[in-house]
């Protein structure tokens, strides 16, 4: 059993890895291929909203913002030097840069409110985004802006952009775990908690909700960029989508806010209808609905999303297979050795009785 | 004796509500001081002044000869200033441990110096941990560090409240209300930690309404009334003034119009 424990995570990862590293040549069909990107390209971007977003409880909706931009950004700079092919993905990390460097002065404003209000500003700086690409004169207003197209093979045109997006998102995987473990993330999740008790114990919460926010716009703005290099078309209302906005949210709400693997199972799970819903109602605001539908059962009913729920069962179950067997005749000597065996391992203990605490709260702390 | 914590003239009004009036202050260095007063007199306004978390109008904090007046709530924590909330506050989804963590960012930054900082060093490094276990100890909640901070009882939420501001080993901790809502048993411990502390240096300004609390444990009290500081003296002195009791009891005046925030 502590076998499968130990193992059983590193093992998962590694099939996970191996999985999606030999993905296309298991599925090689085109349209596949296009399903997988997409969902890789918003499991990325949910990944890197919720290492703002979910560890901060800033509930962006505005990082469309950076999406858009970082798409404007490389689709632009291939389009004037007429790049293609291989080269165009050097151009993701400027793409990156332009976002983050729009995340300073948006982050400065936004970030001195909280709660709704803040909610409210991502919204407002999204659609001036939105305004200022339909209007500006470099930006190919409504006509947006197009990339030259790749000259590869049409049979294997999807891999370099599958493996693109691949390891992109398992980048963004990576630096939000890195973040979660960190003193800094540490900071975050007390900003979350309680900002003002934070700033009372010397968290300097603007520069730490900040650094969040530019860290996860440079990576959103780096998935933008990939995007348009993939689509080759970037308009005001696709790159700076206020439906992504709500998409990506979404996909962390029914993952598990805030959580590192939460966000990845949302994006595997949602992406993928999205695409079915697109494809069987041929009317758009169907799908629409079906999603906003989707949105109010989840902060219903799964309010702290799958993963820490079903955690949460997985808990109560095993506690109560362990009571039954306590109860059992016999039972009694196995649970001796079992705690014989515990105390000999300090840190064990200590987190065996935490997991045991927290499965004692069922829906504590939920909605926030 | 010197005043490591001193109040000048401090005034904060939240709207037409005089919240504190011109209110003086000292604090002396290794003393316990406690702060009484009606509700509404401008104890947890001036707790907020004090360490950042209210903008003065007018009047000067000062630490030491330092004048901290205005400054943000995490740099008063750096210059030694710890404090507590009259309602518990806690980081009610991490852990116990990563409480204390949190508290002990800025001197685990201290000590690592100007060296280029790895921005994503782990949180709480074995001395960190160590120390955090030694305060969990000794307040007693030691067992519960790898509990969330969510499952704790009202009155272990007060403890860790207190054991989590001494990781930063403030010169001075301002508890807001220690012993209110605990049950009898546990007041005795906060005392009898409180005095342990005082002991080892630690200066403690103390807002409480609990009479017997304050007047055993404090060196000197100061009591407030309408943003004022009305008498300071011994306990033994403020027992037996009739400003006290005209501050608590209240006059011709009325006491009832003047609300904190």
């Amino acid at each position: 059993m502590s076998a499968v424990i130990r193992w059983g995570r590193p093992a998962v990862l590694v099939a996970a890895l191996a999985f999606g590293a030999v993905f296309p040549l298991l599925f090689p069909n085109p349209l596949t291929t296009t399903y997988a990107i997409d969902t890789l390209i918003f499991v990325g971007w949910v990944v890197a909203w919720n290492m703002f977003s979910g560890y901060s409880g800033y509930i962006s909706l505005g990082s469309a913002v950076f999406f858009g931009s970082g798409a404007y950004t490389v689709g632009l700079l291939a389009l004037h030097h007429n790049l293609k092919g291989g080269v165009t993905f050097a151009l993701l990390p400027l793409g990156g840069l332009v976002a983050a460097a729009i995340a300073v002065p948006f982050g400065l404003v936004a970030l001195r409110v909280r709660r709704h209000t803040f909610v409210v500003v991502t919204i407002a700086v999204f659609f001036i985004f939105q305004l200022l690409a339909y209007n500006l004169a470099f930006t190919g207003g409504n006509g947006g802006v197009s990339t030259p197209f790749a000259t590869w093979d049409p049979s294997t045109f999807n891999n370099p952009y599958y493996y693109a997006a691949f390891i992109i998102a398992v980048g963004a995987i990576a630096l939000s775990w890195l973040v979660r473990g960190s003193r800094f993330g540490l900071q975050l999740l007390a900003i979350r908690d309680d900002e003002d008790r934070a700033r009372g114990l010397g968290v300097r919460a603007m520069r730490v909700k900040l650094t969040a926010f530019v860290m996860s716009a440079f990576v959103i703005g780096v998935i933008g960029g990939l995007w348009i290099l993939f689509i080759g078309q970037a308009l005001p209302e696709s790159a700076y989508d206020p439906n992504y906005d709500l998409t990506v949210a979404l996909m962390g709400f029914l993952g598990g806010f805030g959580t590192l693997w939460g966000p990845v199972l949302g994006g595997l799970i949602l992406e993928p209808v999205q695409q079915q819903i697109t494809q069987h109602f041929t009317n758009g605001y169907a799908g629409l609905i079906a999603f906003g539908g989707l949105f109010l059962l989840v902060i219903l009913f799964l309010p702290r999303g799958l993963l820490p729920t079903g955690k949460e069962w997985l808990t109560k179950l095993q506690a109560r297979s362990e009571r039954r067997r306590e109860s059992a005749p016999g039972g009694l000597a196995t649970s001796g050795a079992a705690a014989a065996a515990g105390s000999g391992d300090g840190a064990g203990t200590v987190a065996a009785a935490g997991s045991a605490e927290r499965s004692g709260t069922p829906g504590a702390g939920g909605t926030r | 004796m010197t005043a490591l914590l001193r109040v000048e003239g401090v005034c904060k009004a939240f709207g037409g509500v005089q919240a504190l009036n011109g209110c003086a202050l000292e604090v002396e260095k290794g003393s316990i001081a406690g702060l009484i007063g009606p509700n509404g007199s401008g104890k947890t306004t001036l707790f907020n002044v004090i360490t950042g978390y209210e903008h003065v109008d007018d009047g000067d904090v000062y630490l030491s000869d330092r004048k901290i007046t205005n400054l943000a709530p995490d740099k008063v924590f750096a210059l030694g200033i710890g404090r507590t909330f009259q309602l518990t506050r806690v980081f009610a989804r991490l852990t116990v441990m990563e409480n204390m963590i949190v508290a002990a960012h800025h001197k685990e930054r201290a000590a690592q110096g100007t060296r280029l900082r790895n921005p994503f060093a782990r949180a709480g490094g074995p001395a960190t941990r160590r120390r955090a276990m030694e305060l969990l100890e000794f307040v007693g909640i030691e067992k519960h560090a790898g509990a969330l901070a969510e499952t704790l009882s009202y009155g272990q939420r007060k403890l860790l409240e207190l054991s989590y501001v001494l990781m930063a080993e403030p010169e001075i901790i301002l508890l807001d209300e220690p012993a209110g809502g605990v049950n009898p048993t546990l007041i005795g411990m906060i005392t009898e930690r409180i005095r342990e502390l005082n002991r080892q240096g630690t200066t403690f300004l103390i807002v409480e309404h609990n009479m017997e609390f304050v007047m055993g444990l404090c060196d000197r009290v100061t009591v407030l009334d309408y943003g004022n500081a009305v008498v300071a003296g011994p306990p033994e002195m403020i027992r037996t003034d009739h400003r006290v009791l005209d501050a608590y009891l209240g006059t011709a005046e009325g006491d009832d119009d003047v609300s904190a925030a």
